[in-house]
């Protein structure tokens, strides 16, 4: 396991939010959404807690990227937000670094919050029930192809 | 030299994903819970349903590791066929074992499932070798899990006055640990391990953030404060810094985490049988973090006992999952009694 990739904790340099903060929004969030609505119809997201994030908003921010996504979950479907929730039900922020080591399962969602570089802010009950949800995923697994073994 | 029997590895899995990362790394047996209040790490979104339950056994079991359900919480006033259906659920399924706690539950079990193997839990909060025994002579119990307040001379004592195997905490958040007994929980909030299934609901947590900084809050009494660089923790009251007399510190407790690599050649030789990991509300990742760390350490114990050295590599991955980020022996180690 040790000798898997790993993604190292970075902080991408100061010009990256500045520009970013400038930039339209939007597309992060209509991507996000787009993603979010694929893995729910392919059964990654379980139906039942789905159900539980009905007209809740969301807001994901890449701190050092200087860029926000903010979504709603309506009838069934991610749809993304034109303009980003002063107070939205769940905001989740972190730097680049942190939120490619917690997709990637390299890093602990509890370990980062703890360590103060992934912060929560909202519905503390809808934060633990999108952490479990993300966290009972099963990623499909990749093919163990010969090429990729050491 | 014949090899010393080394403590079976006890894994925490509140999903399935979790229960593949324990099995994959190492673990002999997992534990888990259903979705629901008969267990005590009652949280949304967390445990297994019964598909996931399924399919979690079939993938430990074939690969001849156990699965140990807890329903360890206490059956609630008119709800005592809720646990009874767990624990019917639970042979149906064919686990190795059930973890419970209600001596009613231990009772009704013991006489309608003669054949299930029982493990006292540690919300069950035997702390001594007669407690135990009474467990064992009334309803069968084969282990028991003891609560984190002893030293390890106490549970040496307890393992030599008991034929029930003893199961004790390697790894994972600590906090004032008097299980099975402690209702700070429902001082703050109303709801406690023992009625709900979660100390401290999440629904009661309200994180605060402001310039500098960020305040804990739980049912809106104020636990903490932490500047933004400062390591954090789960808000519950035993963790909390408050104001004593002018002084403003932990009053009850620190948040720390338990770590017994500096003491498991000692945890095996006073014959302890099996070394649990706290953290069903982990992911995933913390789960093959933690336990790939003890199976090494473990795997080493067994091979040259009298040579064993604690890795700092090992240190060093544990110390980085603690809550708190700080690492104890627990009451293990207690110059005090």
């Amino acid at each position: 396991m040790s000798q898997r990739f790993t993604i190292p904790g970075f902080t991408l340099p100061g010009f990256f939010s500045t520009i970013g903060a400038h930039l339209p929004q939007w597309p992060h969030s209509l991507a996000l959404a787009t993603a979010l609505n694929a893995a729910a119809r392919t059964g990654l997201l379980p139906a039942d807690t789905l159900t539980q994030l009905e007209g809740r908003s969301f807001v994901v921010e890449v701190l050092d990227a200087g860029s926000v996504a903010s979504f709603v979950y309506r009838n069934g479907l991610f749809r993304p937000l034109l303009t980003v929730p002063v107070t939205p039900d769940l905001c989740f922020q972190a730097n680049l670094s942190a939120f490619l080591q917690l997709l990637a399962r390299q890093e602990d969602p509890d370990t980062l919050f703890f360590r103060r570089e992934l912060s929560i802010g909202g519905d503390t009950e809808l934060g633990l029930l999108v952490k479990n949800m993300l966290d009972a995923i099963e990623w499909p697994q990749l093919p163990q192809l010969s090429l990729f073994r050491r | 030299m014949a090899a010393r029997k080394i403590p079976q590895l006890v894994c925490p899995a509140g999903s399935l994903p979790a229960l593949r990362a324990a099995v994959d790394h190492g673990a002999d047996a997992v534990y888990l819970g259903y979705r629901n209040d008969t267990n005590a790490r009652n949280f949304a979104g967390l445990n297994f349903d019964h598909r996931s339950m399924v399919e979690g056994i079939r993938y430990a079991q074939t690969r001849h590791r156990q699965v140990l359900m807890a329903i360890n919480t206490f059956a609630q006033p008119g709800r005592f066929a809720d646990w009874q259906r767990a624990v019917d659920g639970a042979v149906e399924l064919g686990v190795d074992a059930v973890i419970l706690a209600d001596v009613g539950l231990l009772d009704d079990s013991s006489r309608r499932h003669p054949d299930l193997r029982l493990h006292l839990s540690v919300q069950g909060s035997a702390t001594n070798y007669e407690a135990v025994n009474f467990a064992h002579r009334e309803f069968g119990v084969r282990r028991a899990v003891l609560p984190r307040v002893l030293t390890l001379a106490q549970v040496e004592t307890v393992i030599r006055n008991t034929p029930v195997e003893i199961e004790v905490f390697g790894f994972g958040s600590l906090c004032v640990m008097n299980e099975g007994r402690c209702w700070l929980s429902s001082y703050a909030t109303g709801e406690s391990p023992n009625t709900v299934g979660a100390c401290s609901p999440a629904k009661f947590v309200q994180w605060q953030k402001s310039p500098g900084g960020m305040a804990t809050r739980l049912n809106g009494i104020l636990i903490d404060c932490f500047a933004d660089a400062e390591p954090a923790g789960y808000p519950t009251l035993c963790k909390g810094r408050f104001e004593v007399q002018g002084e403003t510190y932990y009053a009850l407790e620190e948040p720390t985490s338990l770590n017994v690599l500096d003491i498991l050649p000692e945890i095996a030789r006073i014959g302890v049988a099996a070394i649990k990991v706290e953290g069903r509300q982990r992911s995933p990742t913390y789960v093959a973090q933690v336990t790939r760390t003890l199976r090494a350490a473990l795997d080493e114990l067994a091979r040259d006992e009298r040579h064993f050295s604690v890795r700092p590599a090992w240190q060093a991955e544990l110390a980085r999952l603690a809550e708190g980020s700080q690492v104890t022996l627990g009451a293990y180690h207690r110059p005090w009694r």
